[in-house]
C-alpha cells in the first residue's frame, strides 16, 4: 500500500457534503478536527456544531462510506467536544457559498464594523446586500441558523448565527 | 466518589433530558411558528446535552449500560433532575417563566462547571454554555415582553411566577454527591451562584414590571429521587417505546 497523505484523506472529505446546507463541505464548515494515519486505518476526528445537531450522525455515515469507496477498509470516526466549535472555523470559501446559497454568512463581533454594541449586529441581507435588516426570530430552521428579515427588499432569510 | 460522579453526571443529564422533553411537548402547538421552532431549537439543544451526559455517566458506571439504557430504562425514583424541570407546560408564559428561571441557573452553572477538573465534564459545559447563552436571552426576553405587556399578559406571567417559586429553592440545595464533588474540584458550589442568580432574576423580574414571589417555603426532592406526579406522566410518554419494544431501533 502507498503511503498516504492527511491531503488524500482532506480530499475525499471534500466530497462530504453537510445534509442541512447542501453547498457546504464538511471542510468548508470546519467540524474536521484531525486526521490520524497508522499502518492499515485511517481515524477521522469531527466535533459537532451544536450539541444536538441531528445531521452529526449522518455526517458520521456519509466521512466512513466517502472513505470506504477510496479503499479504506475500516474508518474510523470519533467525536471531540473541547474546543468546542466555532463559527470562525468556517472557511472563507465557506462563507462565500453559504451567501449564494442565500444564508446570510456569521458576522463575527471583530469584523462588526457597523454595529455599535456588541448585541447589535449588522446582517447583510444575501439578497439585496442592504444593511437594513432585523431579527425576527434567534431560532431557525436548524439550530445554526436564526430567521431575519429585509427591510429593503422585504425577503426572509437565514442568518447563520455566530457561535 | 466514583458514585458521586455518576449521581452528579446523571443529575445534570436528567436536568438537561426532561426539560428538553417539556419544550419538545410544544411541537406544532406553540402560539406562532417562531416561537415553536424556538422552543424545539431549545428542546434539541438540551437533548444534545443531555446525551453527551449519559454517554459520559455510562462511561463512569462502566457496566455496558448504554446512554439509551440510562434514559429509557430507568423509573420515576431513580431520575436525579431538579423539580423545576418536570412541570408541566401550562400556557406559553409558564414556559416561559419556567424556563428563565432555569436558564439563569444553567448558565451561572455551566459558566463554572467548565472550570471543572473533570475534562469531560469541563467539554460539555463549555460546549452547553454557548447554547444555553442563547436560550438565557429568549427566555428573559420573553418574560420581559409578557410581564410588561398587556394586562392578561402580565397577570398570566405573575401566576405563573408565583406557581413556580416554590421549586427554585433546590436548585441550590446541595446535596451528598454535590458536595462530593464540589470538595474535590469537580462541581460547582451552588452556595455562590445562589447570589448570582437572584441578582439576575431580580433584575429582570423589575424589568418585566413583576413582582417577587414573597413565600420562602422551598420544595425539594427531585435531586434525591423524590419526584412530583408530573415525572411519572412524562416518563410513560417518553419511555413508551423501549418499555413496549425493549431494544427497538430507528
Amino acid at each position: 500500500m502507498q503511503t498516504i497523505s492527511k491531503d488524500t484523506i482532506y480530499k475525499i472529505l471534500e466530497q462530504v457534503k453537510d445534509p442541512e446546507i447542501p453547498v457546504l463541505t464538511i471542510i468548508d464548515m470546519g467540524i474536521i478536527r484531525d486526521i490520524k494515519l497508522s499502518e492499515n486505518e485511517v481515524e477521522v476526528v469531527i466535533t459537532p456544531t451544536y450539541s444536538g445537531c441531528p445531521a452529526m450522525n449522518m455526517i458520521e455515515v456519509e466521512i466512513k462510506s466517502a472513505l470506504q469507496a477510496n479503499g479504506f477498509q475500516n474508518p474510523k470516526v470519533t467525536t471531540v467536544i473541547s474546543p468546542a466549535w466555532t463559527t470562525e472555523w468556517l472557511s472563507e470559501n465557506g462563507r462565500k457559498k453559504l451567501k449564494e446559497y442565500g444564508i446570510a454568512p456569521p458576522v463575527e463581533p471583530s469584523k462588526d464594523k457597523n454595529a455599535l454594541f456588541q448585541d447589535e449586529k449588522k446582517v447583510q441581507c444575501p439578497q439585496c446586500d442592504s444593511f437594513d435588516t432585523h431579527l425576527v426570530s434567534q431560532f431557525g430552521s436548524t439550530p445554526c441558523k436564526s430567521l431575519y428579515k429585509c427591510n429593503s427588499c422585504l425577503e426572509p432569510f437565514d442568518y447563520f448565527k455566530c457561535h | 466518589m466514583k458514585n458521586s460522579l455518576l449521581n452528579y453526571t446523571i443529575h445534570l443529564a436528567d436536568n438537561a433530558h426532561i426539560l428538553g422533553h417539556r419544550l419538545g411537548e410544544w411541537c406544532g402547538h406553540g402560539p406562532i411558528l417562531e416561537q415553536d421552532i424556538a422552543m424545539t431549537n431549545i428542546s434539541l439543544d438540551l437533548i444534545g446535552q443531555a446525551r453527551s451526559l449519559y454517554q459520559y455517566a455510562a462511561e463512569i458506571e462502566g457496566r455496558g449500560r448504554t446512554e439509551d439504557d440510562i434514559a429509557y430504562l430507568r423509573d420515576a425514583w431513580d431520575f436525579r433532575n431538579v423539580l423545576l424541570v418536570e412541570q408541566p407546560n401550562g400556557d406559553f408564559g409558564k414556559t416561559m417563566v419556567r424556563q428563565f428561571l432555569f436558564d439563569a441557573y444553567n448558565f451561572l452553572f455551566y459558566k463554572e462547571l467548565k472550570n471543572s477538573n473533570d475534562q469531560q465534564l469541563a467539554a460539555i459545559a463549555e460546549k452547553s454554555l454557548k447554547e444555553v447563552t442563547y436560550h438565557q436571552r429568549f427566555s428573559s426576553e420573553w418574560v420581559i415582553r409578557l410581564g410588561d405587556g398587556t394586562e392578561v399578559s402580565h397577570e398570566k406571567v405573575q401566576n405563573a411566577l408565583n406557581d413556580l417559586w416554590m421549586y427554585t429553592g433546590e436548585l441550590f440545595v446541595m446535596n451528598d454527591f454535590e458536595k462530593d464533588m464540589t470538595n474535590n474540584g469537580t462541581g460547582v458550589d451552588l452556595e455562590k451562584l445562589k447570589p448570582l442568580w437572584q441578582e439576575k432574576v431580580d433584575y429582570i423580574l423589575k424589568t418585566a414590571t413583576l413582582a417577587k414571589p414573597q413565600n420562602d417555603w422551598m420544595q425539594s426532592g427531585g435531586k434525591t429521587g423524590r419526584h412530583s406526579e408530573h415525572l411519572g406522566f412524562i416518563l410513560a410518554e417518553m419511555q413508551f417505546m423501549q418499555k413496549t419494544y425493549p431494544g427497538q431501533v430507528w
